[in-house]
């Protein structure tokens, strides 16, 4: 059965195509930019920036802001990278543009 | 069995392994060749990457310069890992969309413009270069010094090896030989790291083991103890860097951009069949590299600290025989500044530049005469920090067959980085310069036999430059990093988060960063190294750091020209809509 809807829906269907890519773009670049704000903090900010007063923090026999430095920062990059390729292909998903095979065919 | 047959042995084994696959693995089209015909496993790629991205440089060197730098070898650990979070969630899975086979082939389509594509093609090849000849000369110098080979006859086989998977294989064959080669030196790596962690602290994790106390009775803990000892000799502590913060904060970042930037790490991730596996593969990668990044600070920490014990205040006669054994290579020198007979280890220079010996003259106490000028101070010993990682297995006292596994090692994270380069040094000329640029009728046939040759010529110019090194080779390290900072990574960034950038923007960005970091690292390295210091860099930043401000110009140059620039084609539009999804991803070869 053909209704007026369908046509719509035919006419509407590139549009719609690209506003869904549109969203799954913002929801991409809302994960990667809250990561990279976590990838800063641990490098740049606990490992550089905040190093002195971290270092008078001693855990495990090191100085803080030095563990951050030369082993920390390294191991929360693994963990965010993991995170990340998790966090993506829920979204890929949630929006139905996983690259799954029958999506590629 | 002795330590040299050992490590013929391990050597010879190994290296058949590299040509076996190598010989199973071979490439039967240009898609095999570039990019292992996009078949290849997320985690099998992941060991690969990791084995293409740690050299000769992170294996032997690293752990020595960390043991030298305390905490300011901080920059290599995060610079060098940390560009891999920013490949791994800007870059690589929407390159591995793009679905071509190299770098510059995204810049130019991106672009659409072939001065784009070969301002790319310069930027790789300068990059590439400039790497694979510290490989190759990194092959020569392992095989000098565990096998009694020549230094030329050591490049000359590590060639050989090369030239047989890179051409023969190309990128499906380095890949195989890669995985290999990154199980043999991560081993490598963790045997005698885990023994002297063991010996130093009884914690048999080397990343626990920089903690834990050390097993001296002495109740410190390894970083107090190697701090106090520093202090005492006149050294800064190791926990605190001599570098100024803001050199710190450039170079990390120069080296993260860098890392992101560097195509021959890039086109790994070509080479798995989605999207979702190359955004997998880089943890993979990352794991598998920060295996040996969160062992080497516990190695340097540990060399540092049984350095300074088995050779301080020793007379020269009694101190250990691997100290007179790396003094006959001519790694270690010493010059007997007071005459006690006696080694004094302290800050400084013990002499100018590195050590020229008067032949096989020898001092009283039997060491080796020097005639190099002394310096003030009271430090008598240089010493070179590729022992820390070469020597720490003699310096432990551990057996032959893991000084042969840490030969192997070596030679496995030489030569896995070499081939890599080269395929992307041989991709860009045959792929990008000829099939996209000059020669545009090359058929799939014609452009693989191109690969080849391009792989071959470009074996026989790095060991060229292996065997007569360019005295600035160890000067131009910062230039790779530089420049892949200041060059590609704005680019490609901006070609897939800016629907705007156009032609105009990229071009005059890319050559903007390139110029401004070429000529500052130019000007301090070459043309006035006297004023190489402080006082004269800009904002404090050293050559080795300037690649970020490099970046941040390219950034801004590209997105001020591109304004006033006309929009790119609606096609190009179209093309980065598209590679932003990762649904409908295609084979490479199918191009």
């Amino acid at each position: 059965m053909t209704t007026r809807d369908d046509h719509a829906d035919a006419a509407d269907g590139p549009r719609r195509e690209l506003t869904r890519a549109h969203a799954y773009w913002r929801a991409n670049l809302r994960l990667v930019a809250s990561l990279l704000a976590v990838w800063f903090a641990v490098s740049f900010g606990c490992g550089i920036l905040f190093v002195e007063p971290l270092n008078r923090i001693e855990m495990f026999g090191f100085p803080l802001g030095f563990w951050f430095a030369q082993q920390g920062a390294i191991f929360v990059f693994v963990l965010l990278v993991f995170f990340y390729a998790a966090a993506m292909r829920r979204i890929d998903r949630r929006y139905g543009l996983d690259d799954d095979e029958r999506e590629t065919g | 069995m002795d330590a040299q047959t050992l490590t013929y042995l391990f050597v010879a084994v190994s290296f058949a392994l590299y040509i076996g696959i190598a010989v199973w693995s071979r490439a039967g089209s240009t898609g095999d060749f570039y990019v292992a015909g996009g078949g290849v496993h997320p985690v099998a790629n992941g060991m690969a990457t990791a084995a293409d991205w740690m050299s000769a440089a992170s294996f032997i060197s690293m752990a020595g310069i960390i043991a030298f730098l305390g905490y300011d070898g901080a920059v290599y650990l995060m610079g060098w890992t940390g560009g891999y979070v920013l490949l791994a969630m800007l870059l690589a899975p929407y390159l591995r969309k793009f679905g071509e086979f190299t770098v510059p082939d995204f810049i130019g389509t991106r672009y659409y413009s072939n001065t784009a594509r070969v301002v790319a093609v310069v930027s790789l090849i300068v990059i590439s270069f400039t790497y694979v000849a510290g490989q190759m000369r990194g092959v020569g110098i392992v095989f000098s010094h565990f096998l009694g080979v020549p230094i030329d006859w050591g490049v000359a086989i590590g060639m050989l090896v090369v030239f047989f998977y890179a051409v023969l294989g190309g990128m499906k064959g380095i890949t195989y030989t890669q995985v290999a080669q990154y199980c043999v030196l991560i081993f490598a790596y963790l045997v005698p790291a885990i023994f002297i962690s063991l010996l130093i602290t009884g914690v048999p994790v080397p990343q626990l083991g920089l903690g834990a106390t050390v097993a001296d009775g002495s109740g410190l803990a390894v970083l107090e103890k190697l701090d106090r000892t520093l202090v005492d000799l006149g050294f800064a502590p190791y926990t605190q860097g001599g570098k100024s913060t803001i050199d710190v904060f450039a170079i990390t970042m120069a080296l993260m951009l860098g890392t992101a930037g560097l195509p021959h790490v890039i086109v790994r991730f070509f080479t798995v069949p989605k999207v979702s596996d190359a955004r997998r593969s880089a943890g993979w990668a990352l794991l598998f590299i920060a295996l040996l990044y969160t062992t080497a600070p516990a190695v340097g920490a540990f060399a540092r600290l049984n350095f300074i014990d088995t050779v301080h205040d020793r007379a020269y006669g009694e101190v250990a025989d691997w100290f007179h054994n790396w003094e006959d290579v001519g790694l270690i020198g010493w010059r007997d500044k007071n005459g006690d007979g006696r080694i004094q280890y302290g800050p400084g220079m013990p002499f100018e530049g590195k050590p020229e010996f008067a032949g096989e003259a020898r001092g009283v106490d039997g060491q080796r005469m020097l005639l190099n000028a002394a310096r003030e101070g009271t430090n008598e010993v240089y010493v070179d920090r590729d022992i820390m990682v070469l020597a720490n297995p003699e310096i432990a006292m551990l057996p032959p067959w893991v000084i042969a596994l840490v030969a192997a090692g070596s030679l496995a994270a030489a030569l896995s980085t070499a081939a890599g380069l080269l395929l992307v040094i041989s991709a860009s000329v045959s792929h990008d310069l000829l099939k996209k640029t000059f020669a545009r009728g090359l058929s799939d046939r014609q452009e693989l036999l191109a690969a080849r040759i391009a792989a071959a010529s470009a074996i026989a110019i790095a060991g060229y430059l292996g065997v007569n090194p360019p005295g600035f080779v160890a000067q131009v390290v910062a230039f790779a990093f530089g420049l892949a900072a200041a060059s590609l990574f704005p680019a490609i960034l901006l070609g897939i988060f800016s629907l705007r950038m156009n032609r105009e923007g990229a071009v005059a960005g890319m050559i903007a960063g390139l110029g401004f970091t070429f000529g500052y690292i130019a000007w301090f390295k070459f043309y006035a190294p006297h004023m190489n210091g402080p006082d004269a860099w800009w904002f404090g930043i050293s050559p080795e750091g300037i690649g970020a401000l490099g970046a941040a110009l390219n950034f801004a140059v590209a997105l001020t020209v591109s304004h006033f620039t006309a929009a790119p084609p609606a096609s190009v539009v179209a093309l980065v809509e598209d590679i932003r999804v990762p649904a409908g991803v295609s084979t490479p070869h199918m191009h």
